[in-house]
């Protein structure tokens, strides 16, 4: 490099690579030809290119950047890089390849020169490089992130088809489906709907009677009805509740070393309170906020702030006080960017992020909403974490009714200390951490919120966290709604608009239906923040209707279901699975609230990796010790016991996550330790004990008592194809147990006949049906 | 060297190809199963170059000792301690080095040398002390390092950190890594096993997030593995149902959700229905694994009677012998106990007892068996202990958290035998000569599995995430 001068170089690079790319059309990729767009878009074929290959070097975080090029803005791109004899060189020349050196890089083959570097271990595909060289041809336009230009209300689209639509939902979707010729599937069945949207609104099937009533509903408005009874039954609160405690990384203990229990499930019970009474999106997230700041604030909304106190707080002796302080405050402050924001803060922690506009300085200013709180980095054992608040069961009388006082209170006179947020004004100053340390500081800062999103414009909002939320509410904020709406498209349907729901910065995935997520964004801004209605423009719409049949065309054509062109089916969260397993044998406890509860799970799982208590210190729980009352035992999921160094297994084995930090998404996996759960866990098995003596005490055949279970579990009739099988193995098992009355007190858990003991194992098996798991 | 890469790449989709077919196109990456969640191409594509090269290992056993050993009792022999036995630590020694908090108030750091006696062993003349006699037997076997160190000062943070790269939780475990990178050699038994142990001594507690897989596809995530009845969970048949009445339970099971997939079309359905299958199979290889009724007194002789009681550290050693040559990739041992705030001569020798003659047996074993040349055998914990006592300098004198400098060793597939790396200073406080960081170590060992650390990324939220996270290169010293 340094034997040739600057400019003997590019002339290399130009006669090495200029005939390369000159000659570059069309496009060979590993699919065979992939045609490039007539018209390049910016936001849809350059900006993720650049941003994952060129922004590292030449990106927002200056200290990085490299050959005084910066890509991430217009202007960057567009300045000069150097100058030669005086006159100025552009790696960019709008209309102008030949002149472009970014092209020149890109194509090069030379070591020296190529871009992305080799050390980078990064490479621009031949499609890429045509791409980029097309846009310059094309004039080199730019435009803004999609992300940060605020939603407006887009057309509802015409349509070719006329009368599929239902509501604009299926306008949109259906517009993409025509554009990519592909037509919607026929509506399911009727029970089948009733089973999707029963899931889909209160995470539990939906009552054999239920079923029946909408089947046999003729009118327009069945469908309607079922959902609005759905939206009204608390279930509903108590299925988004389970969904918010991921977001929210709710836990029973406190998730370092020692783990140790906390109180948490008044807040708990508070969401799901709140979500019931459907409370706007914009409070629910302004009380969780900044409930301690309102000016109307009180014990609920106190309650309510205890969101921000969800993160883990450490007890292992000789930690660096000050070091575990900061990590709480920065997770909040990750947790504000991934759950409202749909950002990588966490990114610009140590330096400027390389992606998306937010520098060091705006993490920062974040974090310094959160660092006002009087709290300690380490929490001596079984001290619950200041600020608190206490909550007297006089206070359930007056203020915090909708708390479990039954459950929650162990004596008369026991009070609940209940971490919540309070800010201790001029507790201290917030400085940049140098490269995050904790104890590196640089230049002090004040709190705003990134501007590259919304200015933090401190004439209309107050610098605390009351005026963070008012931030987020602006309607000139391009992200709030858009995130949630996004999120429970997801938990809908299974997969957000925006596939990376928890990133919608440039290195994010663009929206596969914008002008949809657009509308929904504004029409949930304008409906009030009305989360009910929200969900019942989704369930209600033919899109979500469709039968879930893949044809091998489409399947072909569309593998993911990108285009929406069949109805949903996926894998349900762990919690619908168990909820299931309770509601279809009865089992079921429906108790709203109260402390998290310890249904069954194997001996001697905690005991492998917890402490035993000494004589002077207690050092966490040592032992899980099952619950045994139906009122424990047979509660919803959302209920059972977090704990975050070792999660229950069955909820960790179908992928939910461990409550570290703010997951907004979990994974989907399919793996043989989910089959052994479903056919070895016990719960399993008490749950299908409990269905064959319901079954069994009906005065029928064994054909009537399987179709019934069957309908039970799956809340649909089976057919005579389905039920073949099913009695085939029936009646091979009740032969084999009528000779076996051991194994046949083994399956029961009691004496009893081989037709109930062989019922335990039809059961069993509908319930590993795969449909049995899926919506 | 292109040639071989060619050579293995080809392998690989070779593979990849008859797997899929194998399983009614579900992509074997481990035994636990696929994500229904399709990866996306890019992921797919840096799977596809993997091993980046040749690899010396095919498996690693990674004993961990949980709590800090003392390298200063069992490795770190320093005369000069004894000598200057209850000065103070000099400040220019020390150097600003931040303390835990249960030091930090200590107005003396009085020196302490080991009450232990030390031997140089082997060919090598490597220093072993005298708790540790049969390591010292196979000391030209092994490749002993003293100059690891570390960031974190405290168990859970430095735990982590030597897992998952990261001292905060959120990133996947080696073994994920791993698991998800170069997949399972055994269509019955998981890529990823755990097992864990406890000593009598001062035990700190684990956290399973440090066998996860955090961003990772969870089946990559550990699977433990435990003593007794039912050594993976929910493994067992309820009572009362035999394995024919199982078997007759999954035939019909798949006839119906075959019956579903042909209705549906569903390709999950056809992945679910193997995953049945491979639930079935791994009924029958998990207690064939654990079974040891099948091995010679020998056997026992070798690893200690321990052996004999499930559970033990010893019994763990012999399972990992018995899942590598099933070819599990990734056997990860915690002994727990090693925290020795007080009484570290007594502690350290009774934790020294539970796992010298079983780890010794197992480098032996393997080396007799042929297996120890691609598979890497690993000891150590996450920091070191401090040369001064904790506390009082009484009878009872315990060592806290030292990160600067503490010793671990390796053994087998593509690393050095017989060598001592690296040098401490005569105070055994702080490194004199070649430093290995937690990350250098996570980097060597991805490298002796044929695999760059820095090419190793998996896309997430926005970033490419590698176990090393920013930093780590390969010891080329300790490279055979």
């Amino acid at each position: 490099m340094a034997l040739l001068s600057k400019r003997w170089l590019w002339i290399l690079i130009l006669i090495t690579s200029g005939i390369v790319w000159l000659a570059t059309i069309n496009v060979k990729s590993d699919h065979g030809q992939k045609r490039l767009p007539d018209v390049v878009d910016f936001n849809w074929h350059i900006r993720p290119v650049l941003s994952d290959r060129c922004f590292a070097c030449h990106g927002p975080d200056e200290k990085k950047r490299e050959g005084n090029l910066r890509l991430d803005t217009r202007e960057g791109a567009l300045a000069p890089v150097d100058t030669v004899n005086g006159a100025p060189r552009y790696a960019i020349v709008p209309g102008n390849p030949e002149q472009s050196l970014l092209l020149g890089r890109i194509f090069s083959m030379h070591p020296d020169s190529m871009m992305p570097p080799k050390a980078s271990h990064l490479t621009l595909s031949d499609y890429e490089k045509a791409l980029l060289r097309r846009w310059i041809e094309q004039g080199a336009q730019w435009k803004e992130h999609w992300a940060f230009i605020a939603p407006r209300r887009p057309e509802v689209p015409a349509v070719k088809k006329k009368g599929w639509d239902k509501n604009p939902v299926d306008a949109f979707v259906l517009q993409k489906m025509e554009e990519n010729g592909l037509e919607p599937s026929e509506m399911a069945d009727r029970e089948r709907i009733a089973r999707r949207v029963s899931f889909a609104v209160t995470g539990l099937p939906p009552t054999p009677e239920t079923t029946r009533r909408f089947v046999e509903d003729q009118s327009p408005d069945a469908l309607n009805t079922l959902v609005d009874s759905l939206l009204a039954s608390s279930a509903y609160g108590e299925r988004w509740a389970g969904n918010w405690l991921d977001l929210a990384r709710y836990s029973d203990t406190h998730g370092y070393q020692d783990d140790l229990p906390r109180t948490m499930w008044p807040w708990r019970d508070w969401v799901i309170k709140a979500l019931n009474e459907n409370m706007p999106y914009d409070k629910f997230t302004t009380w969780q906020l900044a409930g301690d700041l309102l000016p109307e604030r009180n014990k609920e909304t106190l309650l309510a702030s205890a969101f921000n106190r969800n993160h883990k707080i450490t007890q292992e002796g000789g930690v660096v006080d000050e070091e575990y302080r900061v990590e709480y405050v920065a997770d909040r402050t990750n947790t504000l960017g991934k759950a409202f924001l749909g950002l990588t803060l966490e990114c610009a922690k140590c330096h400027d992020h390389k992606y998306d506009p937010v520098s060091a300085r705006d993490y920062y200013g974040v974090f310094a909403f959160f660092n006002n709180v009087n709290e300690d980095g380490f929490v001596p054992n079984l001290a619950t974490p200041k600020p608190y608040m206490i909550i007297s069961q006089a206070d359930l009388e007056k203020e915090l009714p909708f708390l479990n006082g039954k459950m929650g209170f162990k004596s008369p006179g026991d009070t609940i200390l209940q971490m919540i947020m309070h800010d201790s004004v001029g507790i201290r100053k917030t400085y940049r951490l140098v490269r995050g340390q904790y104890d590196q500081h640089a230049e002090e800062i004040t709190p705003s919120l990134p501007p590259a999103v919304l200015p933090f414009d401190t004439s209309r909002y107050a610098r605390n966290r009351l005026g963070m939320s008012q931030w987020l509410f602006d309607p000139a904020n391009p992200l709030t709604a858009r995130v949630f709406v996004n999120r429970m498209w997801q938990e809908v349907f299974g997969k957000g608009i925006v596939p990376t729901t928890e990133n919608f910065g440039v290195q994010g995935a663009l929206p596969s239906h914008p002008e949809l997520l657009d509308w929904l964004a504004v029409e949930f801004r304008e409906s009030g923040w009305n989360m009910k209605h929200l969900l019942k423009l989704m369930v209600t719409s033919a899109t979500f209707r469709q039968s879930a049949v893949i044809s091998e065309e489409k399947l072909a054509a569309d593998p993911e279901n990108t285009w929406l062109s069949r109805g949903p089916r996926y894998r349900m969260p762990y919690e619908f699975i168990r909820d299931n397993l309770l509601a279809s044998s009865g089992l079921l406890v429906n108790m709203v609230g109260g402390p998290s509860v310890k249904p069954w799970q194997p001996a001697g799982i905690w005991e492998g990796i917890s402490t035993e208590k000494t004589a002077n210190a207690f050092r966490g729980e040592y032992s899980y010790i099952s619950d045994t009352l139906p009122e424990k035992q047979f509660r919803r999921s959302l209920y059972t016991y977090q704990r975050r160094t070792i999660p229950p297994p069955t909820h960790l084995t179908f992928d939910a996550p461990m409550r570290d930090n703010c997951e907004v998404r979990r994974t989907r996996s399919n793996t043989p330790l989910q089959a052994l759960v479903m056919l070895n866990d016990k719960q399993v098995l008490t749950a299908a004990r409990a269905l064959a003596a319901q079954l069994a005490a009906q005065p029928t055949d064994a054909g009537a008592r399987i179709r019934d279970g069957f309908a039970r579990i799956l809340t649909r009739t089976p057919s005579g194809s389905e039920l073949k099988p099913l009695l085939k193995y029936y009646e091979s098992e009740q032969e084999r147990l009528a000779k076996d009355p051991a194994a046949r007190k083994s399956l029961l858990g009691q004496d009893g006949n081989a037709e109930q003991a062989a019922l335990v194992l039809a059961i069993t098996l509908i319930y590993n049906l795969d449909e049995a798991v899926n919506i | 060297m292109e040639e071989l890469n060619h050579y293995l790449n080809l392998n690989r989709r070779a593979f990849l190809h008859r797997t899929a077919l194998g399983i009614g196109g579900m992509a074997l990456g481990s035994l636990l199963g696929n994500a229904c969640t399709s990866s996306d191409a890019g992921t797919e594509a840096l799977l596809a170059n993997l091993p980046h090269f040749a690899p010396k290992a095919k498996r690693v056993i990674y004993l961990f000792q949980s709590g800090a050993p003392s390298q200063l009792e069992l490795f770190d022999w320093k005369p000069k301690l004894r000598e200057m036995q209850g000065e103070e630590l000099p400040a220019s020694v020390r150097m600003g080095q931040r303390l835990t908090g249960m030091t930090a108030n200590q107005a003396r750091f009085p020196l302490a040398g080991a009450r232990v006696d030390f031997n140089q062993h082997g060919q090598s003349g490597t220093w072993f002390s005298e708790l540790l006699p049969y390591t010292a037997a196979i000391a030209d076997d092994l490749c002993v390092i003293k100059t690891m160190h570390t960031e974190a000062i405290n168990h859970d943070p430095a735990v982590t950190f030597f897992q998952t790269g990261h001292q905060q939780p959120g990133r996947p475990a080696i073994g994920s890594w791993l698991s998800y990178g170069l997949g399972s050699e055994n269509a019955n038994l998981p890529a990823y096993v755990v097992l864990l142990s406890r000593g009598k001594g001062n035990i700190q507690p684990l956290a399973s997030r440090v066998w996860g897989s955090a961003f990772l596809p969870s089946q990559h995530q550990g699977v433990q593995f435990r003593g007794g009845e039912d050594p993976v969970l929910y493994l067992s048949d309820p009572e009362g149902l035999d394995s024919l009445s199982r078997r007759k339970m999954l035939d019909a099971l798949a006839k119906m959700n075959q019956q579903q997939l042909e209705e549906f079309g569903d390709p999950e359905i056809s992945a679910r229905i193997s995953q049945y299958e491979m639930a079935y199979r791994m009924q029958a290889s998990v207690p064939d694994l654990t079974d040891l009724s099948d091995e010679p007194d020998s056997t026992f002789r070798l690893y200690g009677s321990d052996a004999m009681v499930p559970g033990t550290y010893a019994a763990n050693c012999l399972l990992a012998r018995r899942m590598c040559e099933r070819g599990v990739r990734f056997v990860q041992l915690y002994h727990m106990g090693w925290d020795a705030h007080f009484d570290v001569t007594g502690m350290t020798g009774r934790l020294a007892k539970d796992v010298d003659q079983a780890s010794a047996a197992l480098v032996t074993d393997l080396k007799q068996r042929g297996l120890l040349e691609d598979t890497l055998v690993i000891w150590g914990g996450e920091f070191g202990r401090t040369n001064y006592s904790q506390g009082l300098m009484d009878e009872n004198y315990g060592r806290d958290h030292h990160p600067r400098c503490f010793t671990i060793w390796m053994a087998g597939a593509g690393v050095k035998a017989g060598i001592t790396y690296g040098e401490t200073d005569e105070f055994g406080y702080n490194i004199a000569k070649d430093p290995v960081h937690v990350h250098d170590f996570q980097a060597t060992l991805m490298h002796l599995f044929g695999i760059d650390h820095e090419r190793f990324v998996f896309p997430y939220q926005g970033r490419r995430f590698r176990l090393t996270d920013i930093s780590g290169k390969v010891i080329p010293g300790l490279l055979s």
